[in-house]
């Protein structure tokens, strides 16, 4: 197999190592798990409704899936094609290698423009690259100013914290906390329910809107055809991102390109089905370019920033359906995993099991260590994935990966070298059932074990261990003892 | 056919494998065990071990390959997947042993699948007192697909009352190794489901997967519960659970 570890992408400072140690704290906190609990049993339920009105849906899916396929079969031409066609219409395009260069194209922009306010809008990528906090630390001499207007991307931000699910930002944070938050920005105490805090915020982001030099939006989709990028949203901001300030960019994974219009009517199908139960969201914008010269509204300038950042390094290989994802956060609401740890405890931009697939594939095996083990392989993620990603495999892949490269460690080669070594020997597995029969005497307390030794430790310590029985059904078989009153002897 | 019975319900609970010999042979059901078996590999495959894995898939394909047995039924959900889907993944850079993998993954059959599917019982013949609810294991419902077939014994299982439970299709929490690398939120994830449980009051927790029954009464036991825990073939068992 390909043991190549994937190009390291960049961003996400936040260290990805320690998902066991967030988890256990995650797993006591009630009140994360009951909200998470409470979202994922009403998105699924609606999710459920809305899929199963829709005759075609597993046609669909299995469409999305090929669009898929074969659009990765020859991204480049797609990208090619989408670009020029943003050019013809006056935009401009840049291909950024990875973060870096995405941020420093973004600050000569400002810098160029003269800008001191930016509003943004539905962007993962710019989190994974942490677009926000590097070019207040990259270029300070602007002073920039930049604002999440998505309503709980902005407390998110004035609280500090990075969103913890891919559609819902704030899912972790209590009402009481959200309005805390606001509160301060405030500057006077506002009251824990949402109309009030959803009037303050819309007041205050009125402002913003009106006067930001540059605006930045992210993709759900780019139609190579007509060039044109593609964001669903139910606040309606993203349209006010894009048009009202004299600059738009758009910051677009480069695999969220469709080839036609057509593919893009199966994607905006399954998409606000599957991540809120909706037919559709409230807004679907379209954006070609910058304003035309008969358009009264529109940016002056548009720019596509095409962000690889270790994606393409997936094409061809046995993880580029990773590159299939649509982000609509199905596979974290049925993750019987995630719903018990809530997002923040993967440390990463993407949470849930398409976070534990694609943060390793992005960061590097050693960074993202855990991930691919914050699973148990129930593949409710692959069950509910609207593109068919078999999320679940992948995760038994970067397993390999970890293992072939000497990530599992030696303890675990040693282990599983010996369980190979006497599973491949019916007559060791014999002697060594006994052996181990023998060893849990001393173990053993009333007939249950009360603890156990190494790694086995933090398992003994949440439930009642099994032990062996005094024989075998091996042995019970070899005796002849299967049989039963009327029954056959063996 | 040939019995396939998984290395922890040999070790750990042999009475599974016993009560799945009765009620095969009390249906007149000719039951072969192969003593050269061991495991199926699947806690290496799932570690990301696969080249330990693959020795120890080889082994059972050697034991079990034979022309004689047409089928092979294996009382765990999960085992029966590991060789039925997973071996041909395991396999898939040696073409000829993906092959001789696929042709007898064809063969294998869980319990209940082949009560159903291949023998066709139509009455289990069975008596059971008590409320239970079935718990799937999440190879047997996704991978496999089977999971009217253990119900619809189980509603043919005279006296029995079977309950529906909330969230009954999450994942009990083990997982193999995922339960011993995060102990934590594998308990969490039973402790969920034996809320479920408690609220659909049933008083018994049957299953066609021991490996999900092993964790689950583990955790019963430790808070304190008393729900009885079966796998499916002991609740048909003509004998009981004598030994």
């Amino acid at each position: 197999m390909a043991a190549k570890a994937g190009r390291p992408g960049e961003g996400l400072e936040s260290r990805v190592e320690g998902f066991n140690e967030r988890a256990r704290v995650a797993v006591k906190d009630e009140r994360l798990r009951s909200a998470v609990a409470v979202h994922s049993k009403n998105t699924i339920r609606n999710r459920n409704a809305a899929l199963s009105a829709l005759p075609d849906a597993p046609e669909l899916r299995e469409r999305a899936y090929r669009i898929k396929q074969e659009t990765m079969a020859n991204l480049d031409r797609h990208l090619e094609r989408m670009a020029s066609a943003v050019e013809k219409r006056g935009g401009k395009v840049f291909f950024a290698n990875d973060g870096e260069e995405a941020v420093r194209y973004i600050g000569e922009l400002a810098r160029r423009r003269g800008a001191k306010l930016i509003t943004k809008s539905k962007s993962m990528a710019t989190e994974e690259i942490e677009l926000n906090r590097r070019l207040q630390e990259e270029y300070p001499e602007l002073g920039l100013e930049i604002v999440e207007t998505d309503l709980g991307e902005w407390i998110a931000q004035l609280a500090g914290e990075p969103p913890s699910h891919i559609v819902a930002p704030i899912l972790h944070m209590s009402r009481h906390r959200a309005a805390e938050v606001l509160s301060e920005e405030a500057g006077h105490p506002l009251p824990p329910n949402v109309e009030d805090l959803v009037y303050f915020a819309r007041e205050r982001l009125r402002q913003k809107f009106l006067s930001a030099d540059i605006g930045i939006t992210g993709a759900n989709f780019g139609v190579a055809e007509t060039g044109t990028v593609v964001t669903a949203t139910n606040e309606g901001n993203e349209g006010l991102v894009a048009s009202v300030p004299s600059v738009h960019v758009a910051v677009m994974g480069i695999e969220k390109v469709v080839p036609r219009l057509e593919d893009l009517a199966v994607f905006l199908r399954l998409l606000a089905r599957s991540a809120t139960g909706q037919k559709m969201t409230v807004y679907t914008d379209f954006v070609s370019g910058p304003k035309g010269e008969d358009e009264p509204d529109g940016p002056e300038e548009f720019h596509l920033v095409l962000l690889d950042n270790g994606r393409s390094s997936l094409l061809g290989g046995e993880f580029e359906e990773a590159l299939y994802c649509i982000r609509c956060g199905a596979c974290l609401n049925v993750c019987p995993v995630y719903r018990q740890t809530g997002g923040h405890a993967y440390g990463s931009t993407y949470s849930g099991p398409i976070g534990a697939v694609i943060t390793p594939l992005l960061k590097g095996d050693e960074e993202a260590k855990d991930l691919p083990h914050a699973s148990s392989l129930c593949g409710a993620c692959w069950e509910a994935c609207p593109v068919g990603i078999p999320l679940h495999e992948l995760l038994l892949r970067l397993r390999r990966r970890q293992a072939e490269t000497g990530i599992s460690g030696r303890a675990q080669r040693l282990a599983f070298d010996a369980f190979e070594f006497g599973m491949r020997r019916p007559g060791l597995y014999g002697i060594g059932a006994k052996a181990a029969r023998g060893v849990q005497g001393p173990l053993l307390r009333d007939g249950v074990a009360r603890s156990l030794p190494g790694p086995l430790k933090g398992w003994a310590e949440s439930r009642e261990i099994p032990h062996l029985a005094e024989k075998s059904f091996r042995e019970l078989w070899r005796e002849g003892r299967i049989w039963w009153r009327g029954g056959k002897n063996s | 056919m040939a019995l396939f019975v998984p290395c922890f319900v040999d070790l750990i609970r042999p009475e599974v494998g016993v009560a799945t010999v009765r009620v095969l042979r009390s249906l007149g059901v000719e039951v072969v065990y192969p003593e050269g078996q061991t495991c199926c590999g699947q806690p290496a495959f799932n570690s990301g071990f696969f080249d330990e894995a693959r020795g120890v898939a080889r082994r059972f394909l050697d034991v079990f390959e034979r022309e004689d047995f047409d089928y092979v039924v294996c009382p765990s959900g999960s085992c029966s997947t590991m060789v039925s889907r997973y071996y041909p993944l395991l396999f898939e850079e040696t073409p000829e042993e993906r092959g001789r993998a696929e042709a007898l993954g064809g063969r294998v059959r869980e319990f209940s699948d082949f009560l159903a599917n291949v023998i066709g019982m139509e009455d289990p013949g069975a008596s059971y007192s008590g409320r239970a609810v079935f718990h799937a294991g999440c190879h047997q419902r996704r991978e496999l697909g089977v999971l009217e077939e253990p119900r619809r014994i189980l509603r043919g299982v005279s006296g029995l009352e079977l309950l529906d439970w909330e969230d009954e299709e999450l994942c009990c929490g083990f997982g193999g190794t995922f339960s011993v690398k995060m102990p934590e939120v594998s308990a969490a994830m039973a402790d969920q489901k034996i809320r479920a449980l408690e609220k659909s009051g049933a008083d018994t927790l049957i299953s066609c997967d021991p490996s999900c029954l092993l964790h689950l009464e583990g955790r019963l036991r430790r808070t304190g519960h008393d729900t009885r825990v079966l796998h499916l073939a002991q609740v048909l068992d003509p004998g009981r659970g004598e030994v």
